[in-house]
């Protein structure tokens, strides 16, 4: 006689790989992203050093590693790591938020949550909007294609043209607040994830998380909030 | 005396341990004498073990590393609920860490002493020789004890003793040792030396040829009622103190698996052995569940003290020094506070009795920390009784860093249990008795942190060793389920289960538990006399028969249902509780927790009568209508010499 | 007081449950919220009716045993701020007010299939455990207990650990259903112990292995867990699990099956 009723119990048939392995897909991707959001976010900044800096620096990332690798290599290297980060993040989210539902296929009539914050509540919907906004990011500045100044314009001017309409940067800045809370809670979950976290840490690691995500989600705010304002022109 | 209500049979005897060596040598040379079960051969051998607390889940570990296959049974979700989890105060082992005189021997004599005399030396001479091991085992597996800055382990002295032999993890120490014990069940398990079988109550035992051969077991989530089968049986299933209804045991703790054990021949020795708690919170309404004891190391600070003049209303910090009795420190000026637990209680009724108690019902003494507190500080108090005194504030909304506490005795812990021998088999031959379910050890008295150190002790070093003996002539024959004894097990418990749920009477199961419980507290707990013992006599049946006839049990026999399992227990607790008023009776003496008003000496102490009671009574139960049959063990002392005990 | 009682009855697994209303009259603020419910079956046995079924054995916060979501918190856990985190046997009814209306649902968890109305059964823990929850002593092969010192500060730190009782709220109020809490308070328990330092790898990989097998959700850090827990284990022990089990996978430590 057994008292467990496997019958009952919908385990599934085999768990191929781990929850935490996923979450440290999750965390590392996370990192590489944050470094190069990092990088992102001083280079949107030179906008303000005028049309030629800016399309200056843009020319130069393209010929970065030249003349000893041909031009656009590194870009791409960049662009191929950044898709890779970007679908790992993808695949493991989508495998720990169908692994909850499969956790809990009845839920709550009641429910009320207390240690749970707005960022980490919003991580999976942020997220979402997140992956939209990064497609529509890259049709408007990257390629141009969704741009009003179009492709042939410079990118200084790609960047004037789409941020003086209020709309394109109410769709900046709604992505970007996103981003905030989605860093806010991301930073401080690799930190635990990564095994780095601890009492005497915890606070501190909080704090930057918090830090960390306001100062990059305004350094990134900054440019398109002052050409909808006429400071940059 | 009351010959009627039970008759006199054949004395009985321990014939197991080798009297021919010293005290100090009968351990190694009984382990030496009895027989063993070659490794290959234990694989043949099952042993079934009831109960997971420290005893039993120490057990079945045990038994399955060696090899037995094992039938864990467990009436908890898991064998980590087992009530050994709820123990906090810590457990005793004769290290001698302190340097402080303690020795095997100390502890051999401080239980003996403690135990009232009504212990058999020799099997506490071996809880005093395996108590180290214990404390060796526990850290081995890593339990979190209580340690020092120098990483070695801290001690601390616990009621009644004068050295300091009790180790501890905050107040958590139960909780610790049963997880280390769980710990290693769960890795039997993993390894497939124990098979397991959660939330089943074991409702019967299988006595094929005189022999202990199997149990009857209802699963409580199918309700489904089978027999399981063994070459032996060991009962591990603790104490009866749910008899009194309101007591610190676990709601599901109950007496059932040794009752039924009783009923096919095993002797129940002194049931009439309670130990009443001094430091419990009081009672405060009719709808109470269970009380909870705080641990008896609050008496290392706190001093108990109720007003001088009765009826005193007022707010106790308004009640000056002098008008204040700090009583136990006046009648035991040497031991003050920290006299063993029978006697603080009774004190605490005693002044309740003269209508000098505290608090809504008049029912509570003062344990106050004011002084303590003054003197070593309030981070040193907080430090030490922390956890108990937020227990405390959040059970009755009062703030014991300003307020005094208020406590009361509750029932504890049962000395009573299962007779056993030296092996701790009982008298059928193959079932064995463990932890607090036998009657073996503490006497008619407990020491505090002694009931981890027996529950450890038998579970871990003494059955593992002594159940070869018997198991070495087997594999015995194989028991047909269609056996007439086991299916006779099987219907009776068929049979009453189905007439529970048929009998659709007024009464809940609760109500009747409620109306048992307090005739025992009033008639059979902390003072007994032959007028309350009789009273007790003569109500039992009449609730037995109520019972029967009125009780409402709903629901059904193939399902989960918990109003059944209650009912089930609390037939049999009805059961135990006469046999426990007729053992209060005949010992018309007072000993250890068994205070009887006509034993007493002129200041009011218990008073033993060793020249008519130095024996243990083993009773042995008669079918219906017979009284039952009392079995006298003579207790010998050869190494503590008899005293009357005294803590003044 | 008077309170209104909102109740998931389920017969069985197999059967669909619902919300039933129950008035519950005179209930004492000193009640704990067990003793209202057997309040409230003392009272639906009496009018023939079904009584509720739920878990419980200790009652004094230590078991384990009881454990219901109460106004969608488990065991009431961080509904009142005045009251400090508790299993459901020592929450009090001093923390309602009078006409409140009380939710109470089972643990919601693949893992956890429901017995019968608010009990669940959680044995998955247990497995866990199985998985290398212990550190291996045969009984009587332990070292003399003074051969070997751990210090203070990972004593305590592992007695903190060791204090989960295994009820499961962590799972219940975690937003994934994960046991993360539960696990990572052993696996950090024994990982800080001497005695534990062989099977610490093994030990980590495959309590998670079966953690995940089990059913259970993942992590993502929110702590819930750790504002429910009734011994207060904090999200500490996730990390250091996490650590761990880096650790542990690099030194080529993988699950057993």
């Amino acid at each position: 006689m057994t008292v467990t009723h496997s019958g009952q119990r919908r385990t599934p048939k085999a768990a191929k790989t781990s929850s935490v392995f996923k979450k440290v897909v999750m965390a590392v991707s996370g990192i590489i992203l944050v470094l190069y959001l990092v990088a992102h976010m001083v280079g949107n900044l030179k906008l303000f050093a005028g049309a030629e800096t800016f399309n200056g620096y843009s020319e130069w990332i393209r010929r970065i590693g030249e003349p000893a690798v041909p031009g656009q290599t590194v870009l791409w290297i960049i662009r191929l790591v950044l898709l890779v980060a970007v679908a790992a993040h993808i695949w493991a989210a989508i495998s720990l938020w169908r692994q909850a539902k499969r956790a809990r296929p009845q839920q709550y009539v009641a429910r009320k949550q207390v240690a749970q914050s707005y960022a980490s509540r919003t991580m999976r919907w942020g997220g979402v909007i997140l992956g939209l906004f990064i497609v529509y990011h890259i049709l408007d500045l990257t390629l141009g294609v969704a741009n009003p100044a179009g492709h042939d314009a410079t990118p200084y001017d790609r960047a004037i043209a789409g941020f003086s309409n209020p709309f394109v940067t109410l769709v900046y800045v709604v992505a970007l607040l996103a981003l905030g809370f989605h860093l806010r809670h991301g930073v401080w979950s690799a930190t635990q994830t990564l095994g780095q976290s601890n009492k005497t840490r915890e606070r501190t690691v909080n704090a930057f998380a918090t830090v960390f995500a306001v100062v990059l989600t305004a350094g990134f705010l900054i440019p398109p909030l002052s050409v909808l304002v006429g400071i940059i022109e | 005396m009351a010959l009627e209500l039970f008759t006199v049979g054949a004395p009985i005897a321990d014939t197991k341990a080798p009297m021919d060596v010293p005290i100090g040598e009968r351990w190694s040379e009984r382990r030496f004498r009895a027989k063993l079960v070659n490794p290959a051969n234990r694989r043949k051998l099952t042993v079934i073990v009831v109960g997971t607390g420290l005893a039993g889940g120490a057990a079945a570990a045990t038994l399955g590393e060696a090899g037995y296959k094992v039938k864990s049974f467990w009436y908890q979700d898991s064998p980590r609920r087992a009530h050994s989890v709820a123990a906090q105060g810590g457990i005793n082992a004769a290290k001698n860490y302190r340097n402080d005189g303690d020795s095997v021997h100390r502890l051999f004599y401080d239980t003996v002493k403690g135990g009232d005399f009504r212990a058999r030396e020799n099997n506490v001479h071996r809880l005093a020789e395996v108590s180290a091991a214990i404390i060796d085992q526990c850290v081995a597996q890593g339990v979190p004890f209580a340690r020092e800055y120098g990483g070695l382990l801290d001690n601390r002295s616990f009621g009644g003793t004068q050295v300091s032999r009790t180790f501890y993890a905050r107040g958590q120490t139960g909780q610790q040792l049963l997880y280390g014990a769980y710990q290693a069940l769960e890795r039997q398990m993993a390894a497939g030396s124990v098979e397991q079988f959660a939330r089943t109550e074991m409702l019967d035992l299988i006595v094929v040829d005189g022999k202990a051969r199997g149990i009857v077991a209802r699963n409580l989530i199918t309700g489904e009622i089978s027999t399981h089968f063994a070459d032996a049986v060991v009962l591990a299933t603790g104490g009866y103190s749910n008899v009194f209804y309101l007591s610190t045991n676990a709601k599901g703790s109950n007496a059932t698996a040794i009752w039924r054990a009783h009923k096919r021949g095993a002797l129940f020795a002194n049931p009439c052995y309670t130990q009443i708690h001094p430091t419990c919170i009081p009672v405060h309404g009719e709808y109470q569940s269970k009380l909870t004891l705080m641990s008896e190391s609050l008496r290392n600070d706190g001093r108990v003290w109720v007003p001088k003049e009765r009826g005193d209303t007022r707010d106790p910090r308004e009640i000056p020094e002098d008008e204040r009795d700090y009583y136990l420190e006046r009648i035991y000026p040497s031991f003050g506070n920290l006299v063993p637990r029978d006697i603080a209680s009774r004190q605490a009724k005693n002044v309740c009795d003269e209508g000098r108690g505290v608090g809504p019902n008049g029912l509570g003494v003062y344990l106050d920390f004011a002084e303590a507190t003054e003197r070593l500080g309030r981070p040193a108090i907080e430090a030490k009784y922390g956890n108990l005194f937020d227990m405390y504030a959040q059970i009755t909304g009062e703030d014991p860093y300003e307020v005094p506490m208020r406590i009361y005795p509750a029932v504890h812990y049962t000395m009573g249990g299962l007779w056993v021998d030296y092996d701790l088999q009982s008298t059928i031959p193959g079932l064995f008795v463990i932890g607090e379910a036998n009657f073996s050890d503490h006497g008619a008295n407990r020491l505090g942190a002694s009931a981890l150190m027996q529950g450890l002790a038998d579970g871990y070093f003494v059955l593992p060793n002594t159940i070869n003996d018997y198991l070495a002539a087997g594999p015995f024959e194989k028991v047909d389920p269609q056996h007439p004894a086991a299916v006779e097990a099987l219907e009776g418990v068929r049979a009453q289960s189905e007439r529970l749920l048929s009998i659709n009477g007024t009464r809940t199961t609760a109500s009747f538990h409620r109306e048992l419980g307090r005739l025992m507290f009033d008639l059979c707990g902390m003072e007994r006399s032959e007028e309350s013992l009789r009273k007790a006599l003569d109500r039992i049946p009449e609730i037995r028969q109520e019972f029967w006839t009125n009780v409402k049990v709903p629901g059904e026999l193939g399902r989960f249902n918990q109003s059944l399992e209650h009912a089930g227990r609390v037939a049999d607790f009805i059961e135990l509780a006469e046999l426990m008023c007729v053992d209060a009776l005949h010992r018309n003496e007072s000993c250890g927790g068994h205070f009887r008003a006509e034993s007493q000496t002129p200041e009011g102490e218990a008073l033993r009568d060793d020249e008519n009671y130095a024996y243990v009574a083993a009773w042995e139960w008669t079918p219906e209508g017979a009284p039952p049959v009392l079995h006298k063990e003579a207790l010998e002392f050869e190494y503590v010499h008899l005293a009357q005990r005294s803590y003044k | 007081m008077n309170l209104k009682l909102r109740v998931w009855r389920q017969r069985s697994a197999a059967e669909k449950g619902k919300m039933v209303t129950y008035q519950v009259a005179d209930v004492s603020p000193d009640m704990s919220f067990l003793e209202m419910l057997d309040v409230l079956n003392e009272q639906l046995i009496l009018d023939g009716e079904d009584p509720v079924s739920f878990d419980h054995d200790c009652r004094e916060g230590i078991c384990g045993s009881c454990g219901v979501m109460i106004n969608g918190r488990a065991h009431g856990n961080g509904l009142f701020d005045s009251h400090p985190q508790t299993a459901t046997c020592q929450l009090h009814m001093r923390s309602f007010k009078d006409g409140d209306t009380i939710d109470v649902e089972p643990w919601r968890a693949t893992a956890f299939p429901l017995i019968k109305d608010l009990a669940v059964d959680r044995s998955a823990l247990d497995r866990i455990i199985q998985a290398g929850g212990y550190i291996s002593a045969p009984t009587g092969t332990a070292p003399e207990a003074h051969s070997i010192l751990v210090a203070k500060k990972d004593s305590d730190a592992a007695f903190d650990a060791a204090t989960c009782i295994g009820c499961g709220a962590c799972v219940a109020a975690c937003p994934n259903a994960s046991s993360m809490l539960f696990t990572s308070s052993k696996v950090v328990h024994l990982g800080l112990m001497p005695q534990g330092q062989p099977e610490r790898d093994d030990r980590v990989v495959n309590m998670i292995h079966q953690q995940d097998l089990e059913g259970f959700g993942g992590c993502t850090n929110i702590g819930e867990c750790s504002a429910s827990c009734p011994k207060g284990i904090s999200m500490e022990n996730i990390s250091r699990l996490n650590h761990d089990l880096l650790g542990a996978l690099r030194a080529g430590a993988r699950p057993k099956s």
